[in-house]
């Protein structure tokens, strides 16, 4: 489908005339540029949303606040802004599987996982995630069991959903930071469980 | 609205085929518009949401035959031009400056 043509080769003189008009005209300046894709593409990620996370699976308390006011709890710690302004976070348990996904576009918190990755933003995720979850999860490697519910939430211009996977089995009296090196981003989306300790 | 964009519960698309190893940007062009995206925005020339109508008004054949920067490249442009902020003969005419340079 469509991600799969190379685009026309006149994108890019397109682009770079658009930014030169904006340019000449003050709208901004190229340094601003190269800053936003210097912060999006290197400082935002996926391993803010693992953070979160883990936290919440070391502390009750925050874990709490994270499900019931993610976007405070997420803004405590220190991830909030654009495309990010209203959070929920909904929790995997052994009885409820959940999986994120954007119909209509995009919608994905950026504050807490970075850009969406291409399939996430591609038309057969899109299409399916809604009507075939199991089997779009079978295609990420994940068979979830017919006993477990799945809830698939469609995320929108205005409410970014984040899941939050179960702990792994055998980390008892891991820090913060080792819980968070087995969260990843497909785990937070719901195509993936979180890693195990083995697995690191 | 409904349209091409409303893909949820569509049959056809085949399968997702995620690429584990996928760059966040594949062009230069796509860094560029992501951040005029940005830019624009925070100059307050339009809103989010006429960015977004832009996109879902783009030609259903074309936007399914596209890239996800090439939905940005064609929302700005026709925002741009719908604000008066550029013309599309200007475009037009910088795109030529910009190939006899690089020719």
């Amino acid at each position: 489908m469509g991600a799969h043509h190379e685009p026309p080769a006149e994108l890019s003189t397109r682009v770079k005339a658009i930014e030169s008009l904006l340019i000449e005209r003050g709208y901004f300046a190229a340094e601003a540029l190269d800053k936003i894709v210097q912060i999006h593409e290197h400082e935002l990620g996926p391993r803010n949303g693992a953070k979160v996370v883990a936290r919440a699976w070391a502390d009750q308390d925050y874990k709490k606040w994270l499900l019931t006011d993610a976007t405070a709890a997420i803004a405590d710690m220190g991830y909030s802004g654009a495309q990010g302004e209203d959070m929920v976070v909904v929790e995997n348990t052994p009885d409820v599987h959940n999986l994120v996904v954007c119909t209509l576009c995009s919608c994905y918190p950026w504050p807490t996982l970075g850009l969406p990755p291409t399939w996430y933003k591609a038309p057969p995720y899109r299409a399916r995630a809604v009507i075939d979850p199991r089997g779009v999860m079978k295609e990420f490697g994940l068979d979830v069991p017919e006993d477990v519910e799945v809830r698939v939430w469609d995320s929108n211009a205005e409410l970014r959903y984040l899941v939050m996977p179960m702990r792994p089995a055998g980390t008892e009296g891991f820090s913060e930071e080792e819980l968070a090196n087995l969260v990843t981003r497909d785990s937070m989306i719901g195509v993936a469980v979180a890693l195990s300790p083995s697995a690191v | 609205m409904n349209g091409a964009h409303d893909l949820g519960g569509m049959h056809g698309f085949g399968p997702v085929n995620p690429d584990p190893n996928e760059k966040l940007f594949n062009h230069e062009w796509e860094r560029r518009i992501f951040a005029m995206y940005f830019a624009t925005l925070a100059s307050d020339i339009y809103s989010i949401d006429e960015l977004r109508k832009n996109i879902e008004i783009m030609d259903p054949v074309h936007y399914l035959s596209s890239s996800y920067y090439e939905h940005w490249v064609e929302s700005i442009e026709t925002s741009l031009i719908d604000r008066k902020i550029v013309t599309k003969e200007e475009i037009a005419e910088r795109m030529k400056k910009i190939d006899k340079e690089a020719a």
